[in-house]
Parts: structure tokens; C-alpha cells; sequence
């Protein structure tokens, strides 16, 4: 589908903030599903992209980094100019209609983003903790506090909030005895495994929202599997990307 | 409105547009973007006798013009998908075609008779580059092409199409192979097998190392081998690898297909499908075609 870009902005350098104008996507979105973009150029592939917010029944918001030729050539793209945008598509978070304790979100680097739209749909406020690699990287905290009941920092030198990993703050909490109902988490595969682990060791529900190299986007390719604790793979666009996280193995 | 039937090996399809296997699941998925009545036949994902898990991921890179993939045949198995899928598909007026793949001649032979006559065709894959055995091992020597296609071809009860692999030195010796062990028509050309490297990490993209490349990047070569295999044997041919436009298709169409398959291209645009069956007609109308059968193999070779 073709949607205008009604607006663009750069959170930081090569951090590009979206925002399409397509309404039929904006009401049918939920947190954790994604966006297949085609960005021009030579980029063969369309690229998965996070939504991040949906916005009056009406604008679909999207975060991507520049990492590659297809973000390098999509974030060229000015506003006004249609772009070619498969989606809402995937599995995203289940948002229960109440929670027994807390929610905690977990996001790490350019992993916290569509954590916002989940923030804002669940019963209640939820804790949020994002990593981040040093302060420059840090981005969205104040759109996170909105949102949030209390926001979480940690970073891996330390330049802004807690030093270490963002996983360390969801183990002391747990520890100081909060009653924590569900976890959500989104981030690099290693920071997902210890909050899944961690989640299991407690007896806690978690939810992950698995990446992986992506074709068709549809589940129809069947490219961009992961494996499963019971050894089977699955696909990440259409099983997922979003999945129980005691059934996922992060090292399979 | 030209009239777009074809007929192949005895199987009328309403158009000569199908889909190539692996890119298009077992159709539920597009289904949702488009009718698929609107595709003459459609060629599913390769089953196996037993439920295969493929290979580890990453299973795509992208290179330039193109793909490769390493998937490795995953799939639910043969039984299964007939409990599962087989009733939803035949709400759809299109033809279906099964791939059918295996690690051993016998693997192949329990397929076919595990689906019998409940699919319209079989295409034997005997071009997959991804799997350690069978696969492409069969498909790169004649005789062995012309051994399984006699064997498959004894136990199936519906046309038996063999799909060719390109990474051959002589593509019309395995046309030949196949037509003399039974064959009712060929399909070509599976993925070419290749290699993408991640400069920044040394180490290919591919967690399997090699894969096959599919998309526009290899379709002068597909072109090249359909004419040459026209030239080759008698049987009707599926040509394939890299259409995504109906004056891609024309081409191949031109070189001697009798009908198209397209796959890559539909995995960018879910409408590729369509544009090409549309482009195909559009083609015939502005040139004053009345049938598509009208220009298969009509191309005007120099000298």
C-alpha cells in the first residue's frame, strides 16, 4: 500500500523517526507488530520495522536506524513522498484486559521502541527499563515517562542512569519483592535470553519479540524462522515476531 | 482480451502464470492480498514424506538484483498437508501442483504415492541447492535424473513435471535425461548456487554458508536455458528465475515456455503474481495477439 510520509525526524544521528499517513493501518495496529517497507534504490528487499505508535485512527509511527543500504536509502525519503508499506503484519504483544501486579517492559537499544505503543495500551501504567549503550544513544525517556509508571535507565558505561545491564534492574526488582504479573521485552538476543530466564526462574509470564533476516514478510517464504524449545522453527514475520519467551531457543 | 489458456501435459490452465515452489507457501498467506483463481496453477511448497525443519537461520540474503535463500525444504509433510490444506486450496478454480522432494529415490517415490491423485500435478525437485542429500545431487547427472524420473513417474498418478537445476554445464543433456525417463514436462530454472559475504563480520550472511539465487539477477540466464531446452526436447516447458513483469514473462515465453512461474518477485510485491499475469495479456492485446500459444517460441534468432 502507498502511504504518504507526513512526517520526518532524526531522534539523533542515523535514528530516523517516521510517521506515515495511512489510516486503515493506524486502526488495525497493535504494540509488537511491524511494517515492511520498501525503501528504493537498490535495496532488493523490503525491511520489517517496528511500529512504534499509532496515532488518531490515523498515522502509524515507525523508529529505524541507519544500518544498512536499505535504511541508508530509505531515510532520504522527504515528506510528502509516497512510500510502498506492507502491514500491519505479524503477532504482536498480548495486552490482557487486567494485570495481577506489574507489567515490566524491557527494551534495549533501538529495541525500546515499539515497547511505547504497548506502554500506552496496557490496563495500567507499566515499569519500563531500557538499555542503552552510553548516553548519546539514549533516546524517547521522556515519551517513556508518559507512559510509564516509573522509567528504568541503565547504560553500558554508565553515562546515564544505572551501569551495567538493563537486565541487572529487573533482577533487583524482583528481588525487593514487587509482585510482577507479566514481562515484555524487545532488544539484542543475548539482553531477551537473561529476561527470559530470568522471567522462568520466577514464574513469571514473558513475551519476546524476536528479529530475524526477513523475506515475504507474510510467512509465506519461510525464511525467517527461529527455533523453538520443542525444536521446531518457526517464522518470526507471521508466528511472530512476537512469542512466549519459554518457548524460544535463543540459542537454537 | 486475448485468450490466455494453456495446456500442459494434458492439465488446462485458465492462464499460463503459476507460482514457483518455496515462495508462496502453501498459498493461505497470499490469499489474503488476491483471489488465486486468478492463477492458472498453483505450485506449492516442496513436501517431503516426513515433516522437515530446514535449515538454521539466517536463511536470506540479499544481493544485488536478487536473493539467495538456504531455507532447506522445511515443511510439515506430505499427510499433513493434505489433513490441513489440501481442502482450503480447492476452493480456488486453479490448478495445483505439488513439489515433491526427498533424500532418496524411495523418499520421492513414498511422496507421490502418499498424495496419489489428489493434487492436478507433481514437480519432482531435484534442483534444491540447500539440502546435503538428494536435492541437487540428483538433478546435476543425467542418468541419475533419468532414474528417479522413471521411478517417481511409475508410482504417480497425475503429470509429473521435472524441475531443472541451472548449475549444470550442459542444460539440455538433463532435459533430455528427464524426457527419456518419462517426464511430461520440465520446469526451469531452480536457484543458482551462490554465496553473499558480511564484510564487517568476515563470515557469509547465510548461516549455512551457500544458498541459491533467485530474483532478477538470473533471469538472462533462465532465458537462455528455457530456449536452449526448447530446442532440446518436446516437452512442455515451465520457464522461470527472475520474472517480475509481463514483458519478463513475454521473454521467456518468447524463448519457448509454454507457461511462467513467478516466485522472488512475489516476496517483495504481493501483487507480482497478478501485474504479470495482467502484463502477459496487455502484451498479446497491444500486439494483436489472439492466444497466448501464439508467440511461444517465436523468437526471431539473428543469422
Amino acid at each position: 500500500m502507498l502511504c504518504k510520509l507526513a512526517f520526518k525526524s532524526e531522534l539523533r544521528q542515523g535514528l530516523y523517526n517516521f510517521i506515515i499517513d495511512c489510516p486503515e493501518m493506524a486502526k488495525a495496529a497493535k504494540p509488537g507488530q511491524f511494517v515492511h517497507v520498501l525503501c528504493g534504490g537498490s535495496a532488493y528487499l523490503r525491511r520489517p520495522i517496528s511500529i512504534c505508535d499509532a496515532v488518531n485512527d490515523r498515522f502509524v509511527r515507525f523508529i529505524f536506524e541507519v544500518r544498512g543500504k536499505g535504511t541508508a536509502e530509505l531515510a532520504k525519503a522527504q515528506p510528502e513522498q509516497l512510500l510502498d508499506v506492507l502491514g500491519p503484519l505479524g503477532n504482536g504483544f498480548e495486552v490482557p484486559e487486567e494485570l495481577s501486579g506489574e507489567a515490566v517492559l524491557i527494551g534495549g537499544g533501538i529495541g525500546i521502541f515499539p515497547l511505547l505503543m504497548l506502554a500506552k495500551k496496557l490496563p495500567q501504567k507499566p515499569l519500563v527499563m531500557l538499555g542503552f549503550r552510553d548516553k548519546q544513544s539514549a533516546v524517547m525517556i521522556r515519551e517513556f515517562s508518559n507512559a510509564a509508571k516509573e522509567v528504568f535507565v541503565a547504560s553500558d558505561d554508565g553515562s546515564i542512569g544505572h551501569k551495567g545491564f538493563v537486565t541487572d534492574m529487573l533482577k533487583s526488582k524482583i528481588a525487593s519483592g514487587a509482585k510482577i504479573d507479566k514481562i515484555y521485552t524487545c532488544g539484542p538476543v543475548p539482553m531477551m535470553k537473561i529476561v527470559a530466564d530470568t522471567a522462568k526462574e520466577n514464574n513469571i509470564e514473558c513475551m519476546v519479540s524476536m528479529e530475524e533476516r526477513m523475506g515475504c514478510g507474510v510467512g509465506a517464504c519461510v525464511t525467517c524462522t527461529c527455533t523453538m524449545t520443542d525444536g521446531s522453527r518457526r517464522r518470526v514475520c507471521k508466528d511472530g515476531p512476537v512469542f512466549n519467551g519459554a518457548e524460544v531457543d535463543f540459542d537454537g | 482480451m486475448a485468450d490466455l489458456r494453456v495446456n500442459i501435459a494434458g492439465v488446462e490452465w485458465s492462464n499460463p502464470v503459476t507460482t514457483a515452489s518455496g515462495t508462496f507457501g502453501f498459498g493461505r498467506e497470499y490469499a489474503e492480498y488476491f483471489d488465486l483463481s486468478n492463477l492458472g496453477a498453483v505450485c506449492l511448497k516442496a513436501l517431503s514424506a516426513k515433516p522437515r525443519l530446514g535449515n538454521r537461520s539466517p536463511r536470506i540474503a540479499e544481493v544485488n538484483d536478487g536473493i539467495l535463500n538456504s531455507v532447506g525444504l522445511q515443511n510439515p509433510g506430505a499427510q499433513h498437508f493434505i489433513d490441513n490444506e489440501l481442502e482450503w486450496l480447492r476452493q480456488f478454480d486453479t490448478k495445483i501442483i505439488a513439489n515433491l522432494c526427498g533424500s532418496t529415490v524411495e523418499d520421492y517415490v513414498e511422496v507421490a504415492e502418499i498424495l496419489g491423485d489428489k493434487v492436478d500435478m507433481f514437480e519432482l525437485n531435484i534442483s534444491c541447492p540447500n539440502v546435503k542429500e538428494g536435492g541437487m545431487a540428483f538433478g546435476t547427472d543425467p542418468k541419475m535424473i533419468e532414474d528417479i524420473t522413471s521411478r517417481v513417474k511409475a508410482a504417480s498418478k497425475v503429470p509429473l513435471i521435472v524441475k531443472l537445476s541451472p548449475n549444470v554445464t550442459d542444460i539440455t543433456e538433463m532435459a533430455k535425461a528427464a524426457e527419456a525417463g518419462g517426464a511430461d514436462a520440465v520446469s526451469l530454472i531452480n536457484t543458482l548456487l551462490g554465496m553473499k559475504i558480511d564484510i564487517k563480520t568476515r563470515k557469509p550472511v547465510l548461516y549455512n554458508n551457500m544458498g541459491g539465487l533467485s530474483g532478477p539477477a538470473v533471469m538472462p540466464v533462465a532465458v537462455r536455458m528455457v530456449y536452449q531446452v526448447r530446442r532440446a526436447v518436446k516437452l512442455p516447458i515451465i520457464g522461470m528465475g527472475g520474472i517480475a513483469t509481463g514483458e519478463d514473462a513475454i521473454e521467456f515465453l518468447l524463448a519457448g515456455a509454454d507457461a511462467v512461474a513467478v516466485g522472488t518477485a512475489g516476496i517483495v510485491d504481493p501483487y507480482a503474481w497478478i501485474k504479470v499475469r495482467s502484463g502477459i495479456n496487455d502484451y498479446l492485446d497491444r500486439n494483436g495477439y489472439n492466444s497466448v500459444k501464439d508467440i511461444v517460441g517465436k523468437v526471431d534468432i539473428n543469422g
